[in-house]
């Protein structure tokens, strides 16, 4: 089991150039824990999630891990706690599963230590977890997506943090490999303890994959907390602008939004 | 991961086994080079009976024969040394630029090496092996520093192409300003042309111990940086996700580039398209792990240099082709396969 740890946003302000993206945020995000964080397009998702590994430095307020600001720690010594897989990541052409999963090592390994035994155990690990062994000799290019989504997230395995942070890690993606994407990662927050943060489209996946909904509109917090008191048709109108029905997933138990479109109204609300 | 019963010694085995055949290619390369190297040595424009060989090897170069081989030892070396840089410092930009078409003479480094030092022959009184050196080197900074930058420009930022396309626009213009330079000076015309085609034919002891520091340097500097660019291989967000910190590991690894393409351009002038070939060629061979890619780089611009040396010397015999030109010959029509490729992509 992983050592809990603790991500917190505090009075957040982020931008590029000009635009404010993220306004005044607080944020804390549970240990041990699966988030899910979700919003309409352009509301800042995957800007805070640049923010809380470090690609982005904050105009003000700070993002803790365990207290300490993100963007003061060493850049390894973070790495070897908090992962990062951004959305849609390119692997250079040619590349083999086992050499681009063994690249998670990077935190772990100094200017002059050679590849260790460790090393090998971490790569095999996570070949084994995301049951990509049988590629492991395969280049990138030759996979499906989902497989090669499976390899991405081996290669953050290997980087053995106890906090994984995930931007859309189902985009491209059909339905079949987003639960099996899904799964695992569940796996792997049920089996290691390791905290999950993730940006999800999806609502009703969310909803289901999450134990803690965040979900921001125009930069700002909407709501955060359980799945089952904050995916409510209010907050799909404040959130989307889109009137919807929320029932419960027969498979799940969870939240399930049914959107309202202009043409099935009567028989949504018959 | 719940379903399967762990077996973690497939896992391993899996990571392990490729390994071996890129000891043995690396392995491999390096006899090739030595065999070279003898090759250079016993071969040249003139015909040496190998008893005379044996015996300028053994020091002495009493005959005519023998003192022509004696003067194939340093140029040996220095082919070496220089293909050396050239094909490691293809490599690292390719690493550093993730672009499938840097190369010290595509991006301009090397032109911008030679603008300057011949900028410090004509105007500054350089004369002194050295300080060619100091401009070289600075003047592929420069150049280097000046290409990324217009290459960046506009959107998308520093694409395969349009580096390409800045690189070899500043070529041009450094290479025309560098015949204006030139041109109406009959006193330093004739050295400076064959210098500025790329020869490695004038070496001595003496230029080879001038360089040797700035290369090792760079050696040391790009070697070290090869786990850096297998982080930045994966682009820059994922880097700096894995503890990378982006701009330094890319700084520095371009400082190692610019001193071996600054070094070498300084003793052997302006050689182009090894740092080109060189890399797509190794990794066909051994993949795209910076750590088995860039000392096999190394070796292998060393060993196509020297077989470009030795066959520019036995073509047009009694007189000899330089390298640049031989270079030249087998890296331009590679360059548009490169670029005629389905996809330039990014590395």
């Amino acid at each position: 089991m992983t050592a809990d740890h603790t991500l917190t946003v505090h009075d957040l302000e982020l931008g590029y150039g000009e635009r404010t993206v993220i306004d005044s945020l607080d944020l804390v995000l549970p240990p041990g824990r699966v988030t899910a964080i979700v919003g309409a397009n352009a509301c800042g998702k995957s800007t805070l999630l640049r923010s809380m590994s470090r690609l982005l430095r904050p105009r003000t307020g700070q993002v803790l891990l365990d207290g300490k600001q993100v963007h003061r720690l060493p850049a390894k010594e973070l790495a070897r706690t908090l992962g990062l897989l951004p959305q849609a990541p390119t692997a250079p052409e040619g590349i083999t599963v086992s050499d681009l999963v063994g690249r998670g090592r990077n935190p772990h390994q100094g200017l002059l230590s050679r590849w260790s035994t460790e090393d090998d155990a971490a790569v095999a690990a996570a070949l084994e977890a995301t049951d990509t062994v049988e590629l492991a000799d395969r280049p990138v290019d030759e996979l499906s997506g989902g497989q090669r989504q499976r390899v991405w997230i081996a290669m953050a395995l290997a980087q053995q943090t106890d906090v994984l942070l995930l931007d859309e890690p189902t985009t491209y993606l059909d339905v079949s490999h987003q639960v099996e994407v899904l799964d695992l990662l569940t796996d792997l927050n049920r089996n290691r303890g390791t905290t999950i943060v993730m940006v999800l489209h999806d609502l009703n996946l969310a909803a289901r994959y999450a134990d803690h909904l965040v979900a921001l509109t125009g930069g700002r917090l909407h709501a955060a907390g359980d799945p089952h008191q904050v995916l409510t048709e209010e907050t799909v109108r404040a959130v989307f602008g889109l009137d919807c029905s929320v029932i419960t997933d027969p498979v799940s138990g969870r939240p399930l939004m049914l959107p309202i479109g202009r043409h099935h109204m009567a028989v949504t609300r018959s | 991961m719940t379903l399967a019963p762990p077996l973690p010694a497939s896992g391993a085995a899996a990571v392990r086994r490729p390994r071996r055949l890129r000891a043995v290619w690396l392995l491999g390369g390096l006899l090739v080079l030595v065999g070279l190297m003898a090759l250079s040595v016993a071969v040249g424009s003139r015909d040496v009976g190998l008893d005379d060989i044996l015996a300028a090897l053994g020091g002495s170069s009493d005959t005519l024969d023998r003192a022509a081989v004696t003067k194939r030892i340093p140029r040996t070396f220095l082919a070496v040394l220089v293909g050396a840089a050239l094909g490691l410092a293809g490599a690292v930009m390719q690493g550093v630029t993730r672009n499938p078409l840097a190369d010290p003479g595509i991006l301009g480094v090397n032109m911008g090496a030679s603008l300057a030092v011949i900028t410090g022959i004509a105007w500054f009184g350089l004369t002194a092996p050295a300080s060619f050196v100091w401009a070289a080197i600075a003047g592929a900074a420069l150049s280097a520093v000046f290409v990324y930058a217009v290459g960046s420009l506009g959107r998308g930022g520093a694409t395969p192409l349009k580096l390409a396309l800045a690189g070899t626009a500043t070529s041009a213009a450094f290479a025309s300003f560098i015949t204006a330079v030139v041109l109406p000076r009959n006193d330093i015309a004739g050295g400076v042309r064959s210098w500025q085609i790329g020869g490695v034919g004038g070496a001595s002891m003496d230029t080879i111990t001038l360089v040797l520091p700035f290369l090792a340097v760079g050696l040391l500097v790009c070697l070290a940086s090869a786990r850096g660019l297998n982080s930045l291989a994966l682009g820059d967000d994922v880097a700096a996700g894995l503890g990378e910190r982006v701009a330094l590991t890319r700084g520095a690894a371009a400082v190692g580039a610019v001193l071996l393409c600054g070094a070498a351009t300084a003793v052997a002038g302006p050689i182009g398209f090894v740092g080109l070939v060189v890399p797509h060629l190794c990794r066909l061979l051994v993949g795209v792990d910076h750590r088995w890619l860039l000392p096999f780089s190394a070796v292998t611009g060393a060993a196509l240099l020297t077989a470009a040396d030795v066959l520019g010397r036995v073509v047009a015999r009694p007189s000899e082709i330089d390298v640049g030109i031989i270079t030249a010959l087998v890296g331009a029509p590679f360059f548009i396969h490169v670029v005629r490729r389905q996809k330039v992509r990014a590395l």
